[in-house]
């Protein structure tokens, strides 16, 4: 286990000093055990939400981003096995008993997950699904909390709430029954709502109605939101700080813009360079990052990034990284050699080549015979010979 | 159930296993490569993936199942001791042995003997045969038939779907004992009797083998793999036979095993009633209804046919259990 | 709705019809009535046998016959019986016999799978999901016949030697010549219904058991469970009201499209404890050659079946959704 990094209790202390925190998430470690060993999926996630706050996490599938929320609510499987700390206004959540979190659930911290087609019940009617979820947490009578269903509904844009509150999950679209999932998540005026991938499984038009539908709950409720994807797209215009995790672990945290415009850690760095842009130049082209996530059964010692890493030493493969300060206090970063990324202000095609195949190797524009401080900005267009053949 | 020829070690890691591309010496894995700062070549960080067939994995699944391989065991010893014990053992169901009545089991005779001298292991072993030979050839023959239905139905849809549904319908509409008893009665003791008490059996039992396929059918049809082949030119036999059917073989196969059990059950009750296998020649069932009578004084007679018939029937229901986790196994993982 | 339950009758009606044509055909091709009368020694005068015939109207050709028979059958006359039994009458009263158990036994079934296959859902791979496992797989592969035998040896006889006095009966489905208002003869009823329900129920509960039970592990491990659960709901709330409602549906549709081998069971139980209810009257019918009271038997039977299926289509639409509108 990598020692606990220093900088970030500096961090906790400046922190604690602003408003008070909803959400206190200390080093969350889950690990399954599983026939073929155990998974460590999430290996020592940390964050602070601030009410009101948006906060991004992003990561590919795998990186443990929807297990961490799920630990959260205590909605894993029996067998998971959870560690660190999670609070919510001062109250710690993990190891509470299903009775104790009840409460909590749907209430104080609200979720919407992923697929929409498979989230609501297929036998009972949307509007009954919405008043089961206010009158578990409220006394209020069937006219006042279905009265309160026609309002919500109407808030999340579905037409005609009041007779559609009637019909059955079936009998709404895709983006319609995601609307639903919003307005349960909204019903009860939570202080935080985690949404789980809320527009991956919807086409990209509907993508935008559901973000806009979000940032309106949002509005309505005041609550602060964990926005988890895999789309950086999707963040940008929503989150106010992101998280990028890689492997069950956070490599870099900070304010949107630094995230975006001051990337300290390769991986995001690869991240955004692999993110197609409509004010791209033409002469630019996609540098993706080669190669695939490890196992987290067998996560070998170091930094699980480096065998895709261009900028890897011997020291990334002996030691994991810790989250430490980059630029300013609210951006960290785990990477040996943030330092010299923040140096060059390095940009994704410095990093990664621009290449149309997926190779095994990691192309890295890297002098041979330097270290990462070799590092030179490039021409755009570089093309190393190996990477182009099929 | 995998669509795909090759399957990878089903590590349950969300690792995206694809590999990356064959490095020389045909073994996928994440090669490296050398370390660019001119250092000594990194060593492999992530464990190899060697691929599978989609058969070999089915096999292990299998062999992992340990009740399941067992049971395949028991069965085996008792199909061989069912279809070829019956000569080598020393006496023969027909025999009497004079003197030798209503013995209870000894050395001797193992399973005791029945109050006119018959040797109680030899009917058994004999009345099993006649079962087992039943079982075997009614599973084999209304799979074929009622896959083949099922398939047509379920893969063409529309009016001859609907027809051959009716038809299915139809057949399951009266109860299968009654159908049974109704031909049996004219069934005479003949030695083959035990064949047209297979066939009709078969007769009846390729209906819900049908459903069950129709049903696969219906929904693998969907499948975008369908699709792909029609678009590259494949004709209907082709899809069916090579894209369609062994993705639905597995089902298939553990029908298969239910009916085995089933056709054992039912041959056996029928023998009990009187209408199927008849003497002189003799049936589990029909030692059944001879020994209740003395189930309290002479237990042999009644227990052993029976457990016999539990026995053949267990073992063929976990073998068909083992083989549907082994074929479908996303049922028996832990649920992440 | 209504259409969809209409759409159901309809298909039904032919499937009627058609069955009880090839009911007909093949009571006609297997059977031969005339057998016990040509067989015998001395031989039956030719007069005898001319009668018969023309009783069974088996001097027609085979369309006549059947058109003849079913015009009856509507019309509630199932034709005369070789053993001069009224056919209808000893039906009506056979089917009361027979239906008190099935009734029973498909209860006793149903509540059964349904305990057993939640729990071994819900506590998959404990000690109790092996043991009703295992349990189910005994009774999946055991003869309704041994274990009914088994129950008639054993369990009554210890019973009623220990209680001092006849509780359970193992002969007949009542004590002839009982007197007396329904609920004074109840008690001899019940003492002569329990064994063979006890049989039939075990060897129908495995199976719905195991369907039940993966049925239950299916939806307990969907999405909306978990959003029920993310909602605040508690455990109870979200395993009555969502998993269990929900996985209860497909075994509506198995419960009723088995009702044909629950028959067959029950022909198979009866004979086992001398009833007389309808198993022994397809014995008896078919041992005799009494093409009339086959015929009229079969009937009943494809009518029940096709009534069961109806039945199953029918509570499907109810409770789900889905379905109701396709």
């Amino acid at each position: 286990m990598p020692p606990r990094p220093i900088d970030a209790t500096d961090t906790s202390v400046v922190e604690s000093a602003s408003a008070d925190i909803l959400l206190d998430v200390q080093d969350l470690t889950v690990d399954f055990p599983t026939d073929d060993g155990v998974v460590h999926a999430v290996r020592g996630v940390s964050y602070r939400l601030e009410p009101g706050q948006v906060l991004g996490i992003v990561g590919e599938s795998g990186s443990g981003k929807s297990v961490t929320s799920l630990a959260i609510l205590g909605l894993l499987p029996r067998t998971a096995r959870l560690g660190g700390s999670v609070r919510f206004r001062g109250t710690e959540l993990l190891g509470r008993s299903d009775h104790e979190l009840m409460k909590v659930r749907g209430d104080k911290i609200a979720m919407i997950f992923q697929d929409p087609m498979t989230s609501l019940n297929p036998v009972y009617s949307i509007g009954w699904q919405i008043v089961e979820a206010l009158r578990a947490h409220h006394e209020v009578s069937r006219h006042d909390a279905a009265e309160r269903t026609v309002e919500l509904l109407d808030l999340v844009g579905i037409p005609r709430p009041r007779e559609r509150a009637a019909n059955y999950p079936h009998e709404f679209s895709g983006g319609m029954r995601q609307r639903v999932v919003i307005a349960l998540a909204m019903a009860n005026n939570p202080d935080v709502i985690i949404a789980d991938e809320p527009t991956t499984a919807l086409d990209v038009t509907v993508q935008a109605q559901i973000l806009e539908t979000l940032k309106k709950a949002q509005q309505e409720t005041h609550a602060a939101i964990v926005l988890i994807t895999h789309d950086l797209g999707v963040v940008a215009g929503m989150a106010d700080r992101v998280l990028v995790m890689y492997a069950g672990k956070p490599v870099e945290i900070g304010n949107v813009d630094d995230v975006y415009y001051r990337p300290r850690m390769p991986y995001t760095i690869g991240l955004l360079g692999s993110l197609p842009r409509l004010d791209a130049t033409d002469q630019e082209r996609l540098t993706p990052i080669a190669g695939s996530p490890p196992s987290l059964i067998n996560l070998p010692a170091g930094c699980p990034f480096s065998p895709r890493c261009p900028m890897r030493e011997q020291v990334c493969e002996r030691e994991e990284p810790a989250l430490r300060h980059t630029d300013g206090i609210e951006h960290q970063a785990a990477c040996h050699f943030s330092g010299s990324l923040a140096a060059e202000d390095a940009v994704p095609g410095d990093l990664f080549a621009a290449t149309s195949a997926d190779v095994a190797e990691p192309m890295a524009v890297v002098e041979a015979g330097g270290g990462p401080s070799a590092v030179q900005p490039s021409v755009r267009r570089s093309r190393p010979g190996k990477g182009t053949t099929p | 159930m995998p669509d795909i020829d090759r399957d990878e070690l089903s590590a349950p890691a969300p690792v995206h296993g694809t590999p990356t591309g064959a490095a020389p010496g045909g073994q996928p894995g994440i090669d490296v490569g050398r370390n660019p700062a001119g250092g000594a070549p990194l060593q492999e960080r992530e464990f190899t993936v060697r691929v599978r067939t989609q058969r070999e994995m089915v096999f292990r699944r299998f062999l992992s199942h340990r009740l399941a391989v067992g049971s395949l065991v028991v069965f085996v010893l008792l199909l061989l001791l069912s279809l070829v014990g019956g000569r080598f053992w020393r006496f023969s169901y027909a025999d009497v042995i004079a003197g030798d009545y209503s013995l209870p089991p000894s050395l001797t005779h193992p399973m005791g003997t029945d109050g006119i001298g018959h040797d109680v292991f030899a009917q058994v072993l004999r009345g099993s045969q006649k079962s087992v030979q039943i079982a075997l050839l009614v599973s084999l023959l209304s799979t074929v038939v009622g896959t083949v239905i099922g398939a047509v139905a379920g893969y063409y849809r529309g009016v001859v779907d609907n027809v051959l549904m009716r038809f299915v319908d139809l057949v399951l509409t009266v109860p299968l004992i009654a159908i049974l008893a109704v031909l049996g009665a004219r069934v005479s003791a003949k030695s083959g009797n035990w064949l047209i008490v297979a066939l009709v059996l078969a007769g009846l039992l390729w209906a819900p083998i049908s459903r069950i396929v129709r049903g696969l059918f219906l929904s693998l049809r969907e499948k975008e793999y369908v699709e792909a082949a029609r678009a590259l030119g494949a004709n209907d036999g082709r899809i069916i036979f090579r894209h369609l059917l062994p993705n639905a073989l597995g089902s298939i196969i553990v029908n298969a095993t239910v009916i085995v059990a089933v056709a054992i059950l039912t041959e056996t009750a029928l023998s009990y009633l009187g209408l199927g296998v008849k003497r002189p020649d003799t049936s589990l069932g029909l030692l059944i209804s001879d020994g209740q009578a003395a189930a309290q004084t002479r237990p042999w007679l009644f227990y052993f046919p029976g457990l016999f018939i539990i026995l053949i029937a267990l073992t063929v229901n976990f073998i068909g259990d083992g083989l549907r986790d082994a074929f479908d196994p996303t049922q028996t993982r832990v649920r992440a | 709705m209504l259409s969809y339950i209409g759409r159901r009758l309809l298909v039904s009606a032919p499937i009627l019809v058609i069955s009880s044509f090839l009911i007909f055909v093949l009571v006609a091709a297997a059977g031969d009535p005339l057998a016990d009368l040509r067989g015998r020694n001395p031989p039956v005068p030719e007069s005898v046998i001319q009668t018969r015939e023309r009783l069974l109207w088996l001097n027609h050709p085979l369309p006549n016959r059947y058109w003849h028979w079913l015009t009856g059958i509507v019309r509630g006359d199932f034709g005369p019986s070789i053993k001069g039994v009224n056919v209808g009458s000893d039906l009506a009263h056979r089917m009361l016999v027979t239906g008190r158990m099935v009734a029973l036994a498909m209860i006793l079934a149903v509540l059964f799978a349904i305990v057993t296959g939640v729990i071994s859902a819900v506590r998959q791979y404990s000690g109790i999901d092996y043991t009703f496992t295992f349990a189910g797989f005994l009774f999946l592969s055991m003869p309704v016949f041994w274990f009914a035998a088994l129950l008639k040896e054993f369990l009554a006889i210890k019973l009623n030697d220990s209680l001092g006095r006849t509780v359970i009966y193992t002969i007949g489905d009542s004590t002839p010549d009982l007197s007396g208002n329904f609920f004074q003869r109840l008690p001899n009823y019940a003492g002569h219904l329990v064994l063979p329900t006890i049989a039939l129920a075990a060897v129908t509960y495995a199976s719905w058991s195991r369907y039940q039970r993966s049925a239950m592990l299916d939806v307990l491990g969907s999405d909306y469970i978990r959003l029920a659960r993310a909602k605040g709901l508690s455990r109870r709330r979200v395993m009555v009201r969502h998993a269990l409602r929900t996985a209860l549906i497909p075994l509506t549709t198995i419960v009723a499209v088995d009702i044909g081998a629950i028959l067959g069971g029950a022909v198979i139980t009866e004979t086992v404890f001398a009833w007389h209810g309808m198993g022994e009257m397809l014995i008896q019918s078919v041992t005799d050659q009494d093409v009339n009271r086959t015929l009229a038997w079969l009937m009943v039977a494809g009518v029940v079946v096709i009534l069961f299926n109806l039945l199953a289509d029918l509570l499907y639409a109810v409770l789900d959704p889905r379905i109701r509108y396709a």
